[in-house]
């Protein structure tokens, strides 16, 4: 099983019970709600008759077990079902707004590694208050929650400055100059949090490399100071950093949900949370099934270039 | 807690959260009407601060202040639910896991795997879709999905806890599991707890006034410190203040939240050591070197001379070395010996002016073909690493790049110091493999250093430090790590090497088998000082030093009657500790008191012979 594919294997039969987990939990919840949705879809002033008609339409008089079975089996035919708010496909509604989500996440990932990265990398060899700094900067990027960074951002490069727009999107395909544009608030917000968490973990990270015995020996015998940060330790670095991206890729992921409420983004963030203030059980179904496919990919990935970095995972 | 308590950034913190606690329950008493307030003098909507709205008002002329007062209950009763939630959840599950293990600790495990991987914020919409405006269903969930965490860290401390004495005395007393469990583990492993759950405290926070922020959980017109953000944000482009008040809020209470938890953690840990310095200093001062008792310095490929080092302890340096002296010509080997302590490795690091962090280089020089390493800059002395002065040291296994192939690493080092190609590089680095009598170079080239045995790591050690094509191979306890057998091919191996490239080596052992076996001259260490020099067979033959008569009495390879086998009393003393006179009278059955009154300076006996004792006269009649 050493072989990429063999991993790649071995975590997607692993991601199975995730997604039936999540998706039969969903069921579940919505089945021990008060009220249900073709309560929802009629409203109160609904006839008995009508109703039990609607009810019996949508499967809902089945045993719960016969309506999970029903939706899992739609999905394996690509069917996820239908908005009940505006009768759009959920596949389609989803596969709009997944591009906007994705570049935001995607660009606030890079972001995070490269600049958190070069700040950790710069804390463990220089210590001192710097490296004190970089604590109380992780603190910070923690606590500022990203919503409000994103507001902050808007009233100075966005109001004051004119530099980008306050709102809205531009699909790559039309203009990749204005999406780019129309992103860098969203990301700048978004990353802000990961930078300083990145920073600080891979300090540690860094700090626990150049302890290790083989930084002296490589010193001793006259390997370049150079070699030793950008090759050795980072390597070896590289290992855990990889592991704390993965889990910093689905802290961003959630936070795209706000980020793309405070720029007004047409992302899977604001689609979900109007489907949720709009009770649109389908849609919300729909995207936490995505989600969890999202949170599958992004192990997936850490998984993969884990063992690629590490000769002892991929020989094993 | 009393400790975080006595930090002023901790006690401050506390102080806060109380505060805000106090708020929470009166502001709703106090000001009745807030709540429920729709709007309030529509003639001073979006006023900034006055004396009468110390915050300003917002867009429907409502005290920004009072909202956010009156919001600051719904705010905190959501993370209490969700930390609650977390903790009664988390604790006896771990404890549980932790303490049973087996099939228990499995299940846990795979559920809070499960948990971890769901999309948090996607699962409470979720909720929210189903129970709508419902914060107390969201947070519930929150701390549901917020659990794992904790499971994890009290899982982790409860398995370090119930390896301790007094659990298995409590388990044999026949106290139940339970008992144990909340009176004994739980007291230990509270830390732990805090801290996480501080944390749990900032995430919760965060995920409460982002659904607020959403306007998912908290219904018009009742405030909350989210839900005011997204007030401001609608009206951003013309009134920028009224998102500054609820965000900093916001934002320091997280930041107290992280900040109390990093405090008890601090308080409850101890710091984190911190790695050796990757550029040490040079030399503090650079007095002239002190004249050397060894009189062929001067002609000397290497001669450390009067060396003196100090490292902090406790941030005030201790001087670990004193007065070091000896010489190493072309082509010879040289054993620095003594027991574990005694600066020997401290030494060898000085010459590669490699001190562990902290470490200075206070008095002496190292002199390598005329010129003195310490006064070189940073550049220029680490040109000379590898190159000059090559390194083996005691750890094979570790001592190599875990991610890098082996071949890779010494062809870097011949790239480094012989400027070759890349190919070049390889099929020498493929070359040094085989002279360093490993099968299969071309093999073993390709293979990481954990697909190696110690003997080959050790080998391959070897080789990496001739890349550079070295005068002087310096071997720091090269077979301490390796068993019996692959000892005496590691340094035949050595001595074949030094043999046929005419290197010299400086060969730190506390072995005098290997001494016997390798070595030319001998340099005796004692507590951070040269005690004896002498060539190999003279230093068996009348060890002049008192140390050094016990070290090789007490040597197993020397003596096979174990019954007689001698010893020396006591320890060796740390450098704190060193007394004034000889650092061995101590230990030592000739003491006088003539030994104790000053320090002894290394004395010249006869040719090649020095040894810092005044009362060398009493073995001249007996032979060890």
């Amino acid at each position: 099983m050493g072989s990429p594919i063999g991993i790649i294997v071995t975590r997607l039969l692993g991601a199975i019970p995730l997604l039936l987990a999540v998706t039969a939990l969903t069921f579940v919840l919505i089945a021990l709600a008060p009220g249900d949705v073709a309560q929802a879809i009629l409203g109160p002033d609904a006839t008995p008759a009508a109703y039990d008609q609607l009810r019996e339409q949508l499967g809902l008089n089945l045993p719960l077990h016969e309506q999970y079975w029903g939706w899992l089996t739609g999905v394996l035919h690509g069917d996820v079902g239908t908005s009940l708010y505006n009768g759009e496909s959920v596949s389609h509604a989803i596969a709009q707004r997944l591009p906007v989500t994705l570049s935001l996440m995607v660009g606030a990932l890079i972001v995070s590694l490269v600049v958190g990265v070069a700040l950790g990398m710069a804390s463990a060899v220089r210590r001192g208050a710097f490296g004190r700094a970089i604590d109380m900067f992780a603190l910070i990027g923690f606590a500022v929650p990203s919503f409000w960074l994103g507001a902050q951002l808007i009233v100075l490069f966005a109001v004051q400055l004119g530099w980008f727009p306050a709102t809205g999107y531009v699909p790559l395909g039309v203009d990749s100059g204005e999406w780019a544009r129309s992103l860098a608030l969203p990301v700048a917000a978004l990353a802000f949090g990961g930078i300083a968490a990145i920073a600080k973990q891979s300090r540690d990270a860094f700090l626990d490399a150049l302890a290790q015995p083989f930084v002296s020996v490589a010193l001793a015998n006259g390997v370049s100071i150079g070699s030793i940060l950008f090759r050795h330790v980072l390597k070896v670095a590289s290992l855990r950093i990889t592991t704390i991206l993965g889990l910093q890729a689905l802290t961003l992921l959630g936070g795209t949900v706000v980020v793309e409420n405070v720029f007004s983004l047409p992302g899977l963030g604001t689609l979900a949370a109007n489907a949720t203030s709009r009770g649109d059980v389908p849609m919300i179904q729909g995207i936490v099934l995505y989600y969890a496919f999202m949170v599958v990919a992004v192990n997936l990935l850490v998984d993969i270039v884990y063992a690629w970095l590490n000769p002892r995972v991929r020989a094993a | 807690m009393i400790a975080t308590l006595r930090r002023p950034a901790g006690a401050l913190c506390l102080t806060y959260i109380l505060v805000l606690t106090v708020i929470a329950v009166l502001a709703p008493i106090l000001l009745p009407d807030v709540a429920m307030q729709q709007a309030g003098d529509l003639r001073i909507t979006n006023a900034p601060p006055s004396s009468s709205h110390p915050l300003g008002t917002d867009t429907l002329g409502r005290d920004v202040l009072d909202r956010l007062l009156v919001g600051t209950r719904v705010t905190l009763v959501g993370l209490v639910i969700a930390v609650s939630c977390a903790l009664a959840i988390g604790v006896p599950l771990g404890l549980l896991a932790g303490y049973t293990r087996g099939v228990v600790d499995r299940v846990v495990g795979w559920i809070a795997d499960l948990a971890f991987a769901m999309p948090t914020i996607i699962i409470i919409f979720v909720v929210l879709t189903i129970f709508p405006h419902n914060m107390v269903a969201a947070m519930i969930t929150l701390g549901l999905l917020l659990s794992p965490t904790l499971i994890r860290v009290v899982r982790s401390a409860t398995l370090v806890v119930r390896e301790e004495l007094y659990i298995d005395a409590a388990k044999a007393a026949g106290l139940s599991a339970p008992y144990i469990l909340s009176r004994h583990v739980l007291p230990r492993i509270l830390g732990p707890i805090i801290v996480q759950a501080s944390l749990v405290c900032g995430v919760a926070l965060i995920v409460q006034t982002a659904l607020a922020f959403l306007e998912l959980v908290v219904p018009n017109p009742q405030p909350s410190w989210g839900g005011m953000i997204a007030d401001g944000l609608r009206v951003l482009q013309t009134n920028a203040w009224l998102v500054i008040p609820p965000g900093l809020t916001v934002t320091v209470t997280i930041l107290v939240f992280g900040l109390l938890g990093d405090v008890i953690r601090d308080t409850s840990s101890a710091a984190w050591s911190p790695a050796p310095q990757l550029m040490p200093k040079q030399r503090g001062d650079l007095g002239a070197p002190a004249q050397s008792t060894e009189e062929t310095a001067g002609s000397a490929l290497l001669s450390v001379r009067s060396l003196a080092v100090t490292l902090p302890r406790d941030g005030v340096p201790v001087r670990v070395l004193h007065d070091v002296s000896f010489s190493l010509d072309e082509g010879e080997v040289v054993a620095l010996v003594g027991e574990s302590g005694c600066g020997k490795t401290m030494t060898a690091r000085s010459i590669v002016g490699l001190l562990p962090s902290g470490g200075e280089l206070t008095h002496g020089a190292v002199v390598y073909r005329g010129r003195d390493l310490a006064a070189l800059s940073r550049k220029e002395r680490h040109a000379l690493r590898g190159k000059a002065i090559a390194w083996v040291s005691q750890e094979p296994m570790v001592s190599l790049t875990p991610v890098f192939r082996v071949g890779w690493q010494i062809a870097e080092g011949v790239r480094r110091h012989q400027g070759t190609s890349r190919t070049e590089a390889w099929r020498r680095a493929v070359d040094l493999l085989g002279e360093v009598g490993l099968p299969d170079p071309e093999a073993v080239a390709r293979r990481y250093p954990h697909e190696l045995s110690g003997g080959m790591a050790q080998r391959v050690s070897i080789a990496r430090a001739l890349a550079g094509d070295p005068d002087v191979l310096i071997a720091d306890e090269p077979t301490t790590a390796l068993d019996v057998t692959l000892q005496a091919e590691i340094l035949a191996l050595l001595r074949r090497l030094q043999e046929q490239r005419g290197m010299a080596l400086l060969l730190v052992t506390h072995d005098w088998g290997v001494v016997a076996d390798i070595a030319d001259r001998v340099v005796v260490m004692y507590a951070g000082e040269v005690v004896e020099r002498a060539d190999v067979d003279d230093i068996f033959e009348s060890p002049c030093h008192p140390y050094t008569r016990g070290l090789i009495a007490s040597d197993p390879h020397h003596d096979p009657d174990a019954e007689r086998l001698p010893f020396i009393g006591g320890v060796v003393p740390r450098p704190e500790d060193w007394p004034a006179g000889c650092h061995f009278s101590d230990r030592c059955d000739f003491s006088i008191a003539a030994c104790t009154d000053r320090a002894v300076p290394l004395l010249h006996l006869t040719d090649h012979r020095e040894a810092r004792c005044i009362r060398t006269d009493i073995f001249e009649e007996a032979p060890a």
